[in-house]
């Protein structure tokens, strides 16, 4: 089969690699319909992820039909249709029967080396490097799906690809990032840093769940633009000092809770830039670090960003200073999955309005380019591996 | 990767293997009392590796327990190549390939105390390659949510302190080795498989590597 294939930093390519097969009881296997580039492949595709190899084949945004079932799978059968969350859970351990997904105890071979950078290891990932399991990602017309009974949610209607692919990693990230929050319906107010993929599932999640006001920082015209049609005030970061616009569009106050929907890889620090470009640090939060300043005293920061290691210069003292809750990581998908997709087949959303660019799986390694240096407008990427 | 302690605990903690039976209801007779009074010379107190690793499992003492009893269930939480013999109720025999070099190394254990459902206590026989004794306990976790699964152990390394320093450099010391195959033990009975990625696909130039 093909595989798109981290080959060292920005440099993916294409590959002829075997197709996967079936390997312990409980898993299938799935031929990719749809797959897409998340905004955390940038991470990967930068060569900010510790512990990648060459040859590693990624992708955790995939979708498809079951063609094969190990012994052990009760719920799906072959043929069925299915999208497959970027989190690998047991659904046995003490943490996936409390649905925190992501932090399952089970699934990730290589947890020793986790344990060793992390102190413990959260759930394995597909496609996400060595230390996140090192599993063999979605990108690809084929991949294996371990604990094939936890995971993937099945979708009996005949909603199109692009409306369901996101239930896999994006919008449910988006969503818990709200959720996150504690909005209280008709008065909170949500800033939301970074217009993304997950910025934009972000700001429609708070919206859904009763933000009275939505708050939208990025610096990307096209981004800005999107998030504005969902009815977010934005503000474009080069337009000078974000704290007092926010201060303005809050009465003062403050945002009741501020998301950072950027992560590690924030623009705007020449400091940051240098010091990771030194290896002096992994991340450069300054999305993190202004979303930390601006929020309201007792409010709620959410960070759905993705953080590898290190970083510096993080107001802690704001944060202590103004009684700040903290809420993060990865996202406990198989949470959601069923409730968002009620969601969609009632019409309450259309997660196809975030796709921009759809190219044949073959031409993935331009895409990410593309999508890196957020070149013609690009803000998502569905991969079409049958082309 | 793994070149230190996983999981450090307070001296409190570090109970070294108890070879003589805790008080308790249900102790077993050991048949020989004999080896019982010799084993405490094992592992003299100055010389050998103390591991203590523990891992909490959502399920019974008692089948935890009935697992671990049947020997020559353990491989199968043994990533190492092992080969377990029971000879005996309480005698096994272990050959495993140990650093540094792999070669093989054999020695037959015997059960020396035991406590249904609760604790299994093992040594070493004379003249083995690598003296060692040990315990696994089994006590509920808080809420009485799964089973608390503690293993002590206490080995001469083969090669002295340098053996000792080569195995965990490469990630092969006892601690690791004891974390590794409690998480396999976790993983089996939670998860009903121990998850691996050994047979998917994967591109050049890895794919060389692996055939």
């Amino acid at each position: 089969m093909k595989a798109v294939c981290w080959m060292g930093k920005k440099h993916m390519e294409v590959q002829e690699v075997d197709d996967p097969r079936i390997l312990n009881p409980r898993d299938c296997i799935v031929r990719i319909t749809s797959t897409a580039i998340c905004g955390s492949d940038l991470h990967l595709y930068d060569g900010y992820i510790p512990t990648m190899e060459k040859g590693d084949i990624l992708g955790h945004e995939f979708m498809g039909e079951v063609v094969e079932i190990g012994p052990e799978v009760k719920k799906l059968q072959v043929g069925d249709r299915v999208v497959v969350p970027f989190t690998i859970s047991c659904g046995g351990c003490f943490h996936c029967s409390r649905q925190q997904w992501s932090c399952c105890d089970n699934t990730n071979p290589n947890a020793a080396l986790a344990d060793t950078l992390y102190g413990f290891s959260g759930a394995a990932l597909y496609g996400y490097s060595h230390m996140m399991g090192g599993y063999a990602g979605g990108q690809a017309q084929y991949a294996r799906v371990p604990f094939a009974d936890v995971g993937p949610i099945k979708i009996e209607s005949d909603l199109p690809d692009d409306k369901v692919l996101f239930l896999s990693d994006i919008f449910p990230t988006g969503y818990m990032a709200a959720e996150n929050c504690n909005i209280e319906r008709g008065r909170s107010v949500v800033a939301v840093w970074g217009c993304g993929p997950v910025g934009q599932f972000a700001i429609r999640s708070a919206f859904m769940l009763g933000a009275a006001k939505v708050i939208a920082i990025d610096n990307e015209p096209e981004r800005l633009r999107m998030a504005e049609e969902a009815g977010a005030i934005t503000l474009n970061d080069d337009d000078g000092d974000i704290l007092d616009r926010i201060k303005a569009l809050t009465g003062g106050r403050g945002p009741d809770a501020a998301i950072d929907a950027v992560g590690m890889e924030a623009h705007g620090s020449a400091y940051d830039n240098v010091k990771q470009a030194l290896k002096l640090e992994n991340d450069r939060p300054y999305a993190l670090r202004q979303a930390m300043r601006a929020v309201r005293k007792g409010g709620t920061l959410s960070i759905p960003g993705v953080y590898s290691g290190f970083i510096d210069k993080v107001p802690f003292g704001a944060a202590f200073g103004k009684g700040v809750t903290m809420k993060m990581g990865q996202t406990h998908t198989q949470r959601y999955l069923r409730p968002l997709l009620d969601m969609i087949e009632q019409d309450q959303i259309d997660p196809s309005f975030v796709i921009t660019h759809r190219v044949p799986l073959t031409k993935a390694p331009e895409a990410y380019e593309t999508f890196a240096k957020k070149q013609d407008g690009c803000i998502k990427v569905v991969l079409d591996p049958a082309a | 990767m793994g070149n230190r302690p996983l999981l450090r605990y307070s001296l409190r903690n570090m109970k070294p293997p108890t070879l003589a039976s805790p008080k308790g209801p249900r102790r077993r007779a050991i048949p020989s009392r004999k080896g019982l009074a010799s084993s405490k010379i094992v592992v003299a107190g100055d010389q050998g590796v103390k591991v203590c690793r523990s891992v909490t499992i959502m399920a019974p003492a008692e089948r935890l327990y009935a697992f671990w009893r049947n020997i020559e269930n353990l491989p199968r939480i043994i990533k190492h190549a092992v080969n377990i013999t029971a000879r005996s109720d309480i005698e096994s025999h272990w050959s495993v390939s140990a650093p540094p070099g792999g070669h093989r190394v054999e020695w037959d254990a015997l059960i020396i105390n035991e406590e249904p459902g609760k604790m299994i206590a093992w040594r070493s026989t004379e003249n083995s390659e690598i003296p060692n004794a040990g315990t696994v306990r089994f006590e509920p976790a808080p809420g009485d949510e799964g089973t608390e699964v503690t293993v002590n152990l206490e080995y001469n390394p083969p090669g002295g302190k340098t053996g000792a320093l080569l195995a965990k450099l490469s990630g092969e010391e006892g601690g690791q080795q004891v974390a590794e195959a409690l998480r396999c033990f976790k993983a089996l009975i939670e998860a009903g498989e121990i998850p691996t990625t050994d047979g998917q696909p994967v591109g050049a130039p890895q794919r060389k590597h692996h055939k």
